[in-house]
């Protein structure tokens, strides 16, 4: 045993840990317990350590040519250290037990802490048996299966030769793919010890059409986790066909007149109206910064009695996917709102201590230069009663927003999201196109203005930026009708 | 980190071995520590000593590729170059990017070197002490939800197997406060301010302060503004990121990809009013961050983009230079398809206009302090944006906060329609500039 209630400080620089590099397995155990200890001996409440290699690539066909491929390797590791309230951060780019063991000090100094005096016993810390994700359900095996790099390229080529067959007025035809795999290893001083790889990817095109005075740009994104295959059952002609077809509707439409509507939000993307005006709202984060208008609301209405979100972690291969957080806790189901009654926040470790509530597998990073912090997964707004007629023909004037683009929430829980695609209603029925569209308002507000939804849920990938830095989430949603929202145009 | 000579030495020995005659390195390893408090406690420190380069590889038949690694010992340098070797046979056959004709250049203005760091301790103590001011500026004032102090150290170099060997390095702090009203019965209000220096001591902390204070207060007396048409005053910092939005008006690369508002033959053409100039200026004495050469080892400088309303010249990289004939600007990023963008912009105005405007007189203008979520209201293709804004409706220097509102438009009719450049610049994080007056936008309000 390398790890023993008899080892001394003075012993750790003699240790000799020869740990998998290639991997994190149970031979990382040792080295790693070793470090918990010594942190805690000298006197921290908790240690983290966080471990994470990763090998991506993207690749970027533009009209007829690929003109970028771009592979990038990273290892890296960060260690967080508690003191009472207070905690701290390091991240190193050294996976040696001599790097990670200077990124601990590093961190126990900056919150006051001594290491311990040379003949000071290093407290033993049992980690669990490692959980191995990876392992279990055989995600070793996915990187190798994934698409070579002649392969990337004959898709998208294949793609943007369908854009071009699809699409008339064509500037520039753009095909664009990301492949992410990461291998994550946590240990923690209250004996987490499990392993993960994670499989994302992302096709999708970029449109835009001119025919000399409009001009139309438009994106479609599809999004995996888990299927090494995906890229080789991307149905590029349909995507080419929906892009094509949307650009050819938006050149030509006209700026929408601002003013208060009822909106009728499509399904799939139109999810990212419930990620931003209460999703975000939901996380443990905005509770500590006091951020959130729900942070007393446990158990309240807070939304339409039509309305039931959910936030999860097991979508079969949705993008924001996964098995375990980054704190190593496995991904639950956690029903955020039932009949409009608020029921649970998304907790990660430090954010569940700081107020309260519950962990809920929602620690999450976008790498080891972060902490983890609570985040969303897969975030979507359940189906409801309706027909989507039923929400038209309740609807004299309003807009029908189709495609979504992104948006943000505020300090003040002001959000706003802008409008990719969108179409005038008038007697329950589309008219027009429209252009240049954002919608805005307060999340206290519009959730109660959700008040129909209807039978056709569908998920779409997302990309999610805060305060851990940019995860892979995905939105979601039936076709929803808001009464009335605050529409900016010209 | 291995120091610029081992990563050379180390590279050279990797590419040889592997049969690799051209290649070249950007690299940067950043240290960097920052703190945040919350109601007079730390909150989080974090720390980090990071590195990464990217290494790029022609072979034989001078196709090249690309590797990124944050593993620059001498076996991860072997991996990224074997990497970018192998992706070399799939990388362009037309317009392949090569070294940059400046890369042995010689700079002449170098960034100053590195300042101690301050301790933690010193950090936090500084930063406790804002929160404190900032929450006793105002009973209204209930916290400081977003903050940071932060120090942090950066090393740069670049090389080639040509003989290319750049290195620089400097110093930077930082403070953000962002701070947060509650009242009975009102909406909750908000507003921020940041600071940059070469060092903690020079850093204005006071001013940071302030300017958050004043224009949270500011914001505690809101009223919603009717929808219209209204003249349109941008502060330095909202028209900076509204020319952000849309800087492929000046990208080379963007223009040869057709994803440009400009095209090769705009040169010359006057797309603003005359009133406006603008350059990017990396090396303008105000810029704390300044870089003296870019991932192509090309030097930076000065280059003049609109004078006098008129187009002068597009940013280049290497690549985009030799298809325009003409020289790189010292804007290009490393990489599979080289891309291009602005360093540090410097508004400003030379012309005499036609009336002299000010906030203190003039009669229901916008004043937009802050715009809001551009990466979702920008258009950047389009030329089009509608975005969220923080700001005052100003009626002879009285300014009433605007409760919720967007404004919107297109980029370049706003060029053609300022009126009035303020003659008093002010720094930015992207640059320095004045207030920027526009003849009218639509506002939608109520």
């Amino acid at each position: 045993m390398l790890t023993s209630t008899l080892l001394l400080s003075n012993q750790l620089p003699t240790l000799q840990y020869s740990s998998t590099p290639e991997r994190f397995d149970e031979t990382w155990e040792a080295p790693l317990a070793t470090l918990l200890g010594l942190g805690r001996a000298a006197g921290a409440d908790f240690i983290e350590l966080f471990l994470e290699r990763r090998n991506y690539i993207s690749c970027l066909a533009e009209d007829d040519s690929i003109t970028s491929i771009s592979p990038s390797l990273s290892t890296g590791a960060g260690v967080r250290v508690f003191r009472g309230k207070a905690d701290c951060y390091v991240s190193t780019n050294d996976l040696s037990f001599s790097g990670l063991k200077a990124a601990l000090e590093k961190g126990l100094s900056i919150l006051g802490l001594q290491l311990p005096t040379p003949k000071a016993f290093i407290p033993e810390i049992n980690l669990e048996l490692l959980r191995d994700y990876a392992t279990k359900r055989g995600k070793d095996a996915w990187l190798p299966v994934c698409s070579s790099i002649r392969e990337m390229g004959e898709v998208l080529l294949d793609g943007t030769a369908n854009l071009k067959q699809k699409a008339s007025h064509v500037q520039s035809r753009r095909a664009t793919y990301f492949r992410d795999w990461q291998e994550v290893l946590i240990a923690a001083s209250d004996g987490t010890f499990a392993r993960d790889i994670r499989l994302t990817q992302s096709v999708g095109f970029n449109l835009l059409c001119a025919d000399g005075v409009n001009r139309a740009s438009i994106g479609e994104r599809a999004g995996n986790t888990s299927d090494a295959n995906f890229l080789r059952t991307w149905d590029s002609q349909q995507a080419a066909e929906k892009i094509a077809e949307s650009a050819g509707k938006m050149l030509y439409a006209d700026y929408v007149e601002s003013g208060t509507y009822p909106i009728i939000m499509a399904n799939h993307f139109g999810g990212v109206i419930f990620h931003e005006a209460c999703g975000h709202l939901l996380e443990t984060t905005q509770i500590e910064r006091n951020t959130t208008p729900f942070a007393d609301k446990k158990g309240e209405k807070i939304a339409h009695e039509s309305l039931t979100a959910w936030d999860e972690g097991r979508s079969e291969n949705a993008f924001g996917t996964i098995d375990m957080d980054d704190e190593g806790m496995p991904a639950q189901r956690t029903l955020l709102i039932e009949k409009g009654v608020l029921k649970n926040f998304l907790a990660d470790r430090t954010g569940s201590a700081r107020t309260g509530h519950p962990r809920t597998g929602s620690g999450r990073r976008q790498n080891y230069t972060f902490a983890a912090a609570s985040r969303m997964r897969n975030t979507y707004i359940d189906s409801g009663e309706y027909s989507i007629d039923d929400l038209f023909t309740s609807v004299d004037k309003g807009i029908y927003c189709k495609k979504m683009g992104g948006g943000s929430v505020g300090a003040t829980g002001q959000f706003n999201f802008s409008v990719d695609e969108a179409y005038l209603i008038e007697n329950g029925k589309i008219t027009k196109p429209l252009k240049g569209a954002i919608l805005i308002g307060e999340a206290k507000e519009i959730m109660n203005k959700i008040s129909m939804c209807s039978q056709d849920l569908e998920i779409a990938p997302g990309f999610c930026g805060s305060v851990s830095g940019s995860i892979y989430t995905t939105v979601g949603q039936p076709h929803i009708k808001v009464d009335s929202i605050t529409v900016g145009g010209r | 980190m291995p120091n610029i000579n081992e990563i050379a030495n180390s590279a050279k020995d990797n590419a040889e071995k592997l049969g690799i005659k051209k290649f070249d390195i950007y690299g940067s390893t950043v240290d960097d520590t920052s703190v945040q408090v919350d109601q007079g406690e730390p909150k989080q420190v974090k720390a980090s000593n990071r590195s990464g380069v990217t290494v790029r590889v022609w072979n034989e038949d001078n196709t090249m590729g690309v590797t990124s690694t944050t593993d620059v010992d001498p076996k991860g340098l072997e991996l990224a170059l074997k990497t970018a070797s192998e992706a070399s046979f799939f990388g362009v056959k037309e317009n392949v990017p090569d070294f940059s004709p400046e890369a042995t250049a010689p700079i002449a203005n170098k960034p100053q070197d590195k300042t101690p760091q301050a301790p933690v301790a010193e950090l936090i103590e500084r930063l406790l002490v804002a929160e404190k001011e900032l929450l006793a500026a105002h009973p209204a004032i209930k916290g400081v939800p977003y903050n940071g102090l932060s120090q942090r150290d950066i090393d740069r170099f670049y090389l080639n197997s040509d003989g290319a060997v750049r290195t620089e390095s400097h110093s930077l702090a930082s403070v953000y406060l962002y701070s947060k009203t509650e009242e009975e019965g009102k909406k909750p209000r908000s507003a921020g301010a940041f600071r940059i220096n070469h060092s903690l001591n020079n850093l204005d902390i006071n001013g940071c302060i302030k300017e958050t204070a004043d224009k949270t207060i500011s914001h505690l007396n809101y009223e919603k503004i009717k929808t219209g048409k209204y003249r349109v005053v941008f502060s330095p910092e909202a028209f900076l990121s509204l020319l952000g939005g849309f800087s492929n008006l000046f990208n080379a690369q963007s223009i040869l990809d057709n994803q440009s508002l400009s095209t090769a033959d705009d040169l010359g053409k006057e797309i603003a009013s005359p009133l406006l100039s603008v350059f990017d200026d990396a090396l303008h004495p105000a810029n704390v961050g300044a870089e003296s050469f870019d991932g192509e080892g090309t030097p930076t400088r000065q280059v003049s983009l609109i004078e006098n309303g008129v187009l002068k010249s597009f940013l280049h990289s290497a690549g985009t230079a030799k298809r325009f004939n003409t020289q790189p600007t010292g804007n290009a990023s490393i990489g599979a398809k080289v891309s291009v963008s602005p360093n540090f912009y410097h508004v400003f105005s030379t012309a005499n206009p036609e009336e002299e405007l000010s906030l203190e007189t003039a009669e229901n203008v916008i004043f937009i302090d802050d715009l809001q979520a551009l990466h979702a209201g920008v258009k950047a293709l389009q030329g089009s944006f509608s975005l969220p804004f923080d700001g005052w409706l100003v009626n002879k220097g009285v300014r009433t906060s605007i409760e919720s509102a967007t404004v919107a438009g297109d980029f370049l009719e706003v060029l053609k329609s300022i009126i009035y450049v303020e003659k008093e610049p002010e720094l930015t994080p992207g640059g320095v500039c004045p207030k920027i007056w526009v003849n009218e936008l639509s506002i939608t309000g109520e």
